[in-house]
Formats: C-alpha cells, sequence, structure tokens
C-alpha cells in the first residue's frame, strides 16, 4: 500500500486527526515548564489513544482507559503536585540542564525500533493489509470470559496487587505522629 | 487501516517518554514521563489485537491489565515522592544522592 492509497481512507484521516495531537501533547507533557499543564497535557494525550481505541474497536478498553486514567490517575497527579508543593506555574529547573544525552538516548529508541518495525513488515509482507477487526465492535462479554476462565489466576494475582498498593500507599504517606501530637489528637 | 502505522506511533510515544524519563529532574515529571511510555504500550497490545483478531481478545485483555498495574505503580509512586518530600523538602531526583557513591 502507498502513501497516496493510504492517505485517501477517511478513517486514516480520524487516525491522523488523534495520533498529531497525542504527540504533540506527549512533547509537551516531557518538555513543559508547568507541572500542572504536563499533567494536563497528559489527558489530551491519553484521551487521544482512547480514541484510537475506538477506531480499533476495542470500546471497553478505551472506556478504562478514560475511566481509569483520566478520571483517578490525573486526579491524584494533580493532588500529588498539590501536596508536595511542586512549583505550580512556570518554573526552570524541571529538567535536567542537560538535555541533549536523554534526547540521544529517545532518538537512538525510536531509530532501533523503527528498524524493526520496517524490517518485520518487509519479512511478514502481512502488515501493509487492512486490520480485520477494524468496524467490528468487541463484545465486552468475551473480556470478562476471558477474565475469569482463561485469566482467571492474574486476575486475581492483580486484585491482590492493587490490594497491596492500597496498603502500602497508606503506609507509605501516613504522617507517624509524636506521642505529644498523639495525646493533643485525643483530647481534640 | 494498517497495522504499521500503530507501531510506529506506539515507538514515538515510548521515545518522547524515554526522553521524559532521562530528562526531567522533578519526580512527579518523571512518573508523568512514564505514564507516556505505558500509554505506548497499550497502543501496541490494541493494535495487534486487531491484527490477530483473536476470538477471546486477548490483547484487550492484557492492555487491561497493563492499566491496572499503571495505576498501582502511579499510587505507590506518589506515596512515595510524598515521603520523600516530607523527609527532604524536595521533590528533585538529583537531590537523592544518599544511595549514590
Amino acid at each position: 500500500m502507498t502513501f497516496s492509497e493510504w492517505i485517501v481512507e477517511p478513517v486514516n484521516w480520524a487516525f491522523l486527526a488523534m495520533a498529531i495531537p497525542m504527540v504533540i501533547a506527549a512533547l509537551r507533557v516531557v518538555t513543559s515548564r508547568n507541572v500542572v499543564h504536563a499533567a494536563l497535557f497528559l489527558v489530551l494525550a491519553l484521551a487521544a489513544s482512547a480514541g484510537l481505541f475506538i477506531l480499533l474497536s476495542a470500546e471497553f478498553v478505551a472506556w478504562v482507559l478514560v475511566l481509569v486514567y483520566i478520571g483517578a490517575v490525573v486526579v491524584l497527579f494533580l493532588f500529588g503536585i498539590m501536596i508536595t508543593r511542586a512549583p505550580i506555574g512556570r518554573e526552570t529547573n524541571l529538567s535536567h540542564d542537560t538535555r541533549w544525552p536523554a534526547a540521544a538516548a529517545a532518538l537512538g529508541v525510536f531509530a532501533v525500533t523503527f528498524w524493526l518495525i520496517n524490517a518485520v513488515t518487509e519479512q511478514m509482507g502481512g502488515f501493509g493489509d487492512p486490520l480485520p477487526a477494524v468496524g467490528r465492535a468487541t463484545a465486552t462479554g468475551i473480556l470478562g470470559e476471558g477474565f475469569i476462565n482463561t485469566y482467571l489466576i492474574p486476575f486475581e494475582a492483580v486484585g491482590f496487587v492493587l490490594l497491596a498498593a492500597l496498603i502500602g500507599g497508606i503506609t507509605l504517606a501516613r504522617k507517624d505522629l509524636t506521642p505529644a501530637e498523639e495525646d493533643e489528637g485525643a483530647r481534640v | 487501516m494498517v497495522l504499521s502505522q500503530f507501531l510506529i506511533l506506539g515507538a514515538l510515544m515510548f521515545s518522547i517518554g524515554v526522553y521524559g524519563l532521562l530528562s526531567r529532574r522533578n519526580a512527579v515529571t518523571v512518573l508523568l514521563a512514564v505514564e507516556l511510555m505505558l500509554a505506548a504500550v497499550n497502543i501496541n497490545l490494541i493494535a495487534f489485537e486487531a491484527f490477530w483478531n483473536t476470538a477471546a481478545a486477548h490483547g484487550q485483555i492484557f492492555a487491561i491489565f497493563v492499566i491496572t498495574i499503571a495505576a498501582a505503580e502511579v499510587g505507590i509512586g506518589l506515596a512515595i515522592i510524598l515521603l520523600v518530600f516530607r523527609n527532604r523538602a524536595s521533590g528533585n531526583i538529583d537531590q537523592l544522592d544518599l544511595m549514590r557513591w
């Protein structure tokens, strides 16, 4: 499939309409000088990726992404930013002074991955075919059956991980009071 | 739509995440970069699911696992940052050099 054949498909316009804002938002997440703006640009990037999931007929995962990430994780981030009194507003030392090693490493990662994708695409020859699942909804029941049949033990393990994270988060973040402060709390 | 376009987008997002991970100094922004990398992995999983089109939607199930683990990771990560901030009054990771030789 050549690029001119690719670009005339309307579904690819939808892809570009989500992919380009997503990449720009991701760049702003890692370069923004304002922590709150970085967290809010993450919302944009994740919303775009949820749109891509709907395009790939994975509706349930898209809404899980919206609920868990945009609904919970970003709010948690904003709380974290506010509690740690991370500089709200413009800030000059949010990033290291010398950034070219990081840029070189990122470029290296991208170059190697891009080369691999190209090599495998040429070898398999099948990556150029249209995706078969596009345009068909995935029944959410299939996912539920997968969770309690094939993936029952990973499912339970993930539940255990969440419990451990909950207890760990409380234990780490709670403040140990001195005896004097405890007495004061008891009096109040 | 073809598979390669999603793989390249995922690679791009992952590289941006790597850049943020290495160049950021504030611990909260490092965690934001990690979230970008996990989002890139999710794009790959969903794209491969659409490519193989398995009856049981294995790729989507794994994507949900990744989202769950990421949520747990953010909770613990922010709790640790909060603890470090309380003890050191700083959220910058280059000042945490206690275990550095």
